[in-house]
């Protein structure tokens, strides 16, 4: 019988690598400078947010989702806010679900101008990553001025959102958008016909279109891979149903298309955000239920019954009825759900998020297969992976 | 759809409710039930989104295992339950849906349920060497170790949990029930009159 000898190198990928975007440990099996295996060790952050969230009551438990996936905390609230209110029986009021619409699109700008530029510094450029933070500060600057937080907002809550947008806030929001895309193209000039990034993004990380079904793929990943799949078309939620816009879609499924669907995606969020900010009115913008929203401040000066509304949602929380529900929302990166079990008391029973970069970081095995070392850099970067949401 | 549901084996309970579908099935059909939800070309549930687990700690059977199965072609969405002992086993579906795999192993992980056939049923959210299953409710909250760097020994090690506060768990729900009718006081009057 003749021996086979197997000439294999283990390396040791992370958790500390500037690639691994936050604290990945991958095992990879390379022969030569070809990969046979990559396992990724996940968990390294995980801070048992689903075991917390069965301690706190609803409305203690929306922080924990902007501290998942913390490059768009917006989104996740969003899930978790619809979830109980699926549970509660309650539509939020129209300025709400513009409100929501606008600054869920937001952050899916913000999220993409990390992920693109953070792709790009893998694979050997920095420069977009110092321009698409200037860029992203400036979008901060109106989370804050909504939430009073530039990232952990904690703006989307069940029954609405926290507070009106400030006075004069549709102009600015108006006029910055006006520049962005400005902005997108002046990045695309640097990137979409570089070299560079084209030799080291095409045709690497295929994935075809059954296999980013059958591995659970949702977002751009899906979208890259010729699916024309998105939560806010097919299954609108809030306003969604009001605004028009296009779903982009890949050819391929390489990093490459992954990168330009990312791109019209940005472009198409501002025209949903000028879109709503034209149908936006007046109005309330929390459902007007002292049982679930808490009373204005000077309304409590002088009532006592909006001053025992206030200590009971504050101590107590609201109770949700008993049941099951799953919402889910298309988060930057993809299908974000949340699946909520209520006992019936002002406490989640089971709280489980989907989280979309779990999926997708499972496929990496595969897509890194026969791929050379350094590309498995640009394969997750292309994937979009952030570990707050993947170990939750 | 309903009707085509009904029609599989050991399927028990179907409910739609807001554009959702919830439904009970029997754990040993799980490997027909799953081809037959992909393969019927009137279900087509080619995506699984999700595995997850709910304990009740007092009932008989302990687990809710649930799954959610997406159908892109028929754009519904699908939650599906079974009933799980403590020590009871269930068949892997990594051979029908892909992404089963680290669902799975997340289960295992978090609630210690066993799935025959799994190609590397492991931990994967805990630490190495991790014991207990965080999910459950008899699990507490603050878990059973910590670690910290030891400076004699040059490295981290676990120690059992200490607190140096007492974990408070308000029960805001009833704050009248349970009070004794009894007011401040009066255990200094008592035997006098």
């Amino acid at each position: 019988m003749k021996e086979v000898e197997l000439n294999t190198t283990t390396i040791n990928f992370g958790p500390q690598h500037p690639a691994a975007h936050g604290v990945l440990r991958l095992v990879v099996e390379l022969e030569g400078e070809v990969v046979q295996r990559a396992e990724p060790h996940i968990g390294l952050l995980h801070r048992g947010t689903e075991k917390l969230i069965e301690y706190k009551t609803y409305l203690q438990a929306v922080p924990y989702f902007d501290r998942l996936d913390y490059v768009s905390p917006m989104c996740q609230e969003h899930a978790f806010a619809l979830a109980t209110e699926n549970l509660l029986g309650i539509t939020v009021p129209e300025r709400a679900k513009y409100i929501r619409v606008i600054f869920a699109e937001i952050t899916r700008i913000l999220n993409h101008l990390l992920n693109i530029p953070a792709y790009a510094a893998d694979i050997g450029a920095v420069t977009p990553f110092l321009w698409c933070f200037e860029e992203r500060e400036k979008l901060l600057e109106f989370h804050e001025a909504v939430s009073g937080a530039r990232f952990h907002a904690a703006y989307f809550r069940p029954g609405g959102v926290h507070q009106d947008m400030p006075e004069g806030m549709e102009e600015k929001l108006f006029d910055h958008f006006k520049t962005l895309p400005k902005f997108i193209d002046d990045l695309e000039s640097l990137l979409t016909n570089n070299r560079i990034l084209r030799q080291r993004s095409v045709d690497i990380g295929i994935i075809s279109k059954s296999e980013a079904i059958e591995w659970g793929c949702s977002g751009p990943v899906l979208r890259s891979a010729g699916v024309a799949w998105d939560l806010r078309r097919s299954q609108p939620y809030d306003a969604y149903d009001q605004v028009d816009f296009e779903v982009p879609v890949g050819k391929k499924g390489d990093c490459f298309d992954r990168y330009l669907v990312r791109i019209e995606e940005m472009r198409q969020s501002i025209s949903i955000i000028n879109q709503c900010l034209n149908k936006i009115k007046p109005g309330p913008i929390s459902i007007e239920d002292n049982k679930i929203t808490p009373p204005k401040r000077n309304q409590m000066k002088k009532s006592m019954e909006a001053l025992i509304h206030h200590f009971k949602l504050f101590t107590e929380g609201y109770r949700v009825p008993a049941g099951q529900v799953y919402s889910a929302v298309e988060a930057p990166k993809g299908e974000f759900g949340v699946y909520l079990v209520s006992d019936g008391s002002s406490k989640p029973y089971r709280c489980k998020i989907r989280a979309p970069g779990f999926a997708h970081l499972q496929t990496l095995d595969h897509l890194s297969k026969g791929h050379l070392m350094a590309d498995i850099a640009a394969i997750l970067g292309s994937l979009d992976i952030v570990f707050g949401e993947i170990d939750r | 759809m309903i009707k085509f549901l009904t029609k599989i084996d050991g399927i028990n309970n179907v409910l739609e409710n807001n554009n959702l579908l919830e439904i009970e099935f029997e754990k040993n059909n799980i490997i027909k039930i799953f081809n037959e939800l992909r393969d019927n070309t009137e279900l087509n549930f080619n995506q699984l989104l999700d595995i997850t687990a709910v304990d009740y700690p007092s009932r008989e059977f302990r687990f809710d295992l649930i799954y959610i199965l997406q159908s892109l072609t028929k754009n519904k969405k699908i939650i599906l339950k079974t009933f799980i002992k403590e020590n009871e086993n269930i068949e892997s579906i990594t051979n029908i849906h892909k992404s089963a795999d680290w669902y799975e192993r997340e289960c295992y992980d978090l609630f210690g349920i066993e799935f025959i056939n799994h190609p590397d049923l492991r931990r994967i959210m805990t630490d190495y060497n991790f014991e207990g299953y965080p999910l459950r409710k008899d699990f507490p909250l603050t878990g059973h170790t910590e670690v910290r760097y030891d400076d004699l020994e040059k490295k981290v090690i676990y120690e059992p949990v200490k607190l140096t506060q007492e974990f408070r768990n308000f029960d805001s729900e009833s704050p009248w029930e349970g009070m004794e009718n009894k007011l401040f006081g009066d255990e200094k009057s008592t035997g006098e009159n």
